[in-house]
């Protein structure tokens, strides 16, 4: 169960981003996570929950994107989506894919900010 | 003023991702080769390793880092090959990452190795997130485990570069469907090279330390 570590690593990154922005109240932090990033949603989604207390963020919540498993076809020369990482193959062709071009991602994309209101700490 | 939104987009993981990058461009240029293995608990990866520092000793200078949660037995079984041996224990963090990686290395003098093996902590989840700044990564599947393991941890089997079978002298004994296992493999990670070895009896050491070593030429 590393989510915990990565919940933290996220909570850092956006404590560290809101601190040079005066520290505006954090609504919502925004993350991108794809089905080879080795990470659950749910028990990240947990963990954040857990600890975001008592950090500059306390409050914000968390939006997850999960990003679709993208993988080169030789065969067809195009890039398709595939359904599962249990199945490395073009859903069109059946052919192997070992050319994966996204769904690695564990993205923090974005913030929420209110720079009308400012949190101490 | 009503909320917005600001655009960050970095890894969450960056500072990890920057340490392992940095800590890949001091191995490059120390010319060491870094191995990370990893597994589920009870693998052989200790045993492997064990094997590995070994056979290699005498024509290269391995040394090796071994994570475990709690105990440094296996720290203890590989200083018996003779060679740097260092432990790091993790506590109850399931994975290594970068920082443990640098801060374990301490004062080793990088130049004085060629090969450098880090056991990771046995766990077929969680190590796949972590760089650690690693050239090669190596996932071991013994034949006790079950053919389906790659189907069931396809994130782990897909970021490895090689997979080694383990403990096929003992194939036979569990019935051990070698096609099957080589099939599923192929599922997560198509064209993933496969190394069956035994770790007792020495099969396909041979093969592994030649793969490491042309892997190290092409690499470095």
């Amino acid at each position: 169960m590393h989510e915990l570590s990565i919940a933290m690593s996220l909570i850092d990154a956006a404590c560290e981003k809101a601190a040079l922005m005066g520290n505006p109240r954090v609504e919502a932090l925004y993350i991108r996570v794809g089905p080879l990033s080795g990470v659950v949603a749910d028990a990240l989604e947990f963990s954040f929950m857990v600890a975001r207390e008592g950090t500059a963020i306390s409050e914000a919540r968390l939006v997850i994107e999960k990003t679709a498993l993208v993988a080169h076809c030789v065969r067809c020369d195009k890039d398709q989506t595939i359904d599962s990482p249990q199945h490395l193959r073009c859903p069109v062709c059946n052919e192997a894919t070992p050319d994966v071009v996204s769904g690695n991602e564990l993205e923090f994309s974005a913030m929420e900010v209110d720079e009308g209101v400012t949190t101490n700490s | 003023m009503s909320p917005r939104i600001v655009e960050v987009r970095q890894n969450i993981l960056k500072q990890n991702d920057l340490l392992a990058r940095d800590l890949r461009s001091r191995f490059s240029e120390a010319g060491v080769f870094v191995v990370n293995l990893v597994s589920g608990p009870g693998a052989g990866k200790t045993a492997l390793l064990e094997t590995t520092l070994r056979t290699m000793r005498d024509k290269h200078r391995v040394a090796a880092l071994t994570g475990d949660l709690a105990t440094d037995n296996d720290a203890q079984r590989l200083a018996r090959s003779g060679v740097p041996v260092k432990q790091i224990s993790t506590g109850t963090v399931c994975h290594l990452d970068a920082t443990m990686i640098s801060n374990a290395l301490g004062t080793w003098n990088l130049a004085e190795l060629d090969f450098l093996f880090i056991e990771n902590v046995g766990n077929l989840v969680c190590p796949a997130s972590y760089d650690i700044g690693e050239h090669l990564r190596v996932v071991l599947l013994s034949v006790t485990e079950g053919e389906d393991k790659p189907l069931k941890y396809p994130t782990l089997f897909n970021s490895a570069d090689c997979a080694v079978i383990t403990k096929c002298d003992i194939a036979a004994a569990v019935e051990f469907d070698r096609e099957a296992a080589y099939a599923n493999i192929h599922e997560v990670r198509p064209g993933l090279p496969i190394i069956e070895t035994a770790s007792k009896t020495g099969q396909g050491v041979e093969e592994w330390i030649a793969w490491l070593e042309s892997q190290s030429v092409v690499m470095s």
